[in-house]
């Protein structure tokens, strides 16, 4: 136990360290490295950066900032760009944090515009993006799976899920009517009951 | 004609219905960019979608391209920020205000009763896309090989992705 608040305590003593040294630039520069080299999703990439080598949250802290950022709009990479460039340096750590990672792909994906543009109906291009465009229904298909296995805490959500979805994609109503409707109904279903279980319990 | 103020409006809407991941704004995206503004067709869409899976970064950087074929180098710009400002401002203000919410009784019963409405876009998304991408046997056998290898073994996307293109030259390519 006193092994286990040692290297805790040292942990902390690393991360304030490492941040009193921290620049601007610094967090533009490894989010920029971060941005460049995330292939197939960005969290695992900010982690093993921020966390393990750089110290500049610790575990706990970073997923409590995953957290937030999950329970948000936003994409799940600029979202904990902001966040966590805002506990290193304000604002100003958000937007280097946020336009470094943003940058790199923004700029290959322009390039690829431009370059499908002229060679998208080449027959070996289209050959390949049909194969690419079915992996990817795969791999979102994977994800919405894994994300429900993770996050839906009562069997009843199903029905949320799929209430959600057929209003989408069968009844055509608009993405903000069905969060608004199916989200305050979800959001009542699981009102805030914990103090009468927890007397329950007892 | 200019098109830099709708690519403004319709990319700062969209920002704010990512709840959950980007694909939760796909239906309306697909709708806006491409039945009402005629920016591009869904097969472009689509594979501007799937391209950008094979890029580093935030996963949907082919708004990108969108913008600039749209709008030329500036409407790549001004889709950039459109899209990710809003909610990197709100993102900023509620993690400063992180402390004071947590103790919130209602911010558990937020969480979870959004978790099944967020996934139910995200799946909604995922259906709208694969009505375009998977239209017969090879891709759907490309995408139910990607989704069991995901599933059952830790694997980097963008390596499946890049498999899938190599499936598809093979599969498609006349004999």
């Amino acid at each position: 136990m006193s092994d286990e608040n040692a290297s805790l305590a040292n942990e902390q003593a690393l991360v304030a360290a490492a941040r009193a040294k921290t620049t601007v630039f610094d967090i533009f520069l490894q989010f920029l490295i971060i941005g460049a080299t995330s292939f197939g999703g960005v969290v695992p990439y900010l982690r093993n950066s921020l966390v393990s080598k750089l110290h500049w949250v610790d575990d706990k802290e970073f997923v409590e900032l995953l957290s937030i950022s999950q329970s948000l709009p936003g994409l799940n990479a600029t979202n904990m760009a902001v966040l966590l460039g805002d506990r290193l340096k304000g604002w100003m750590g958000a937007v280097a944090g946020v336009v470094g990672m943003c940058l790199p792909g923004a700029i290959i994906m322009l390039l690829a515009g431009i370059v499908y543009k002229v060679r998208g109906d080449h027959d070996l291009v289209t050959f390949a993006l049909k194969g690419v465009a079915a992996a990817a229904a795969g791999l979102l298909l994977a994800t919405v799976i894994q994300l429900g296995k993770k996050s839906l805490s009562h069997q009843f959500d199903l029905a949320f899920v799929l209430v959600t979805v057929l209003l989408v994609n069968r009844l055509h109503v608009s993405v903000p009517r069905t969060l608004i409707f199916v989200g305050i109904a979800a959001i009542l279903f699981h009102y805030p009951r914990k103090t009468a279980k927890a007397g329950a319990n007892q | 004609m200019n098109q830099i103020p709708a690519l403004i409006r319709v990319f700062a809407y969209l920002s704010i219905l990512t709840v959950g991941g980007g694909m939760a704004a796909f239906p309306e995206m697909k709708i806006l960019t491409v039945d009402v503004h005629h920016w591009l067709d869904y097969h472009e869409l689509i594979h501007m979608y799937s391209i950008g899976q094979l890029a580093p970064g935030p996963n949907m950087m082919m708004i990108v391209s969108i913008g600039d074929w749209a709008g030329g180098i500036l409407g790549a710009i001004v889709v950039l920020v459109a899209f990710f400002g809003p909610t990197a401002i709100l993102a900023l203000v509620v993690g400063r205000a992180w402390n004071k919410l947590e103790k919130w009784p209602w911010r558990l019963s937020i969480q979870q009763g959004l978790a099944p409405v967020s996934i139910g876009l995200l799946l909604a998304g995922t259906l709208s896309m694969a009505k375009g991408s998977v239209t017969g046997w090879t891709t759907g056998g490309i995408a139910m090989g990607v989704l069991l290898t995901m599933l059952w073994r830790k694997v980097n996307p963008a390596f499946l992705v890049l498999a899938g293109a190599v499936a598809g030259v093979i599969a498609f390519m006349p004999k």
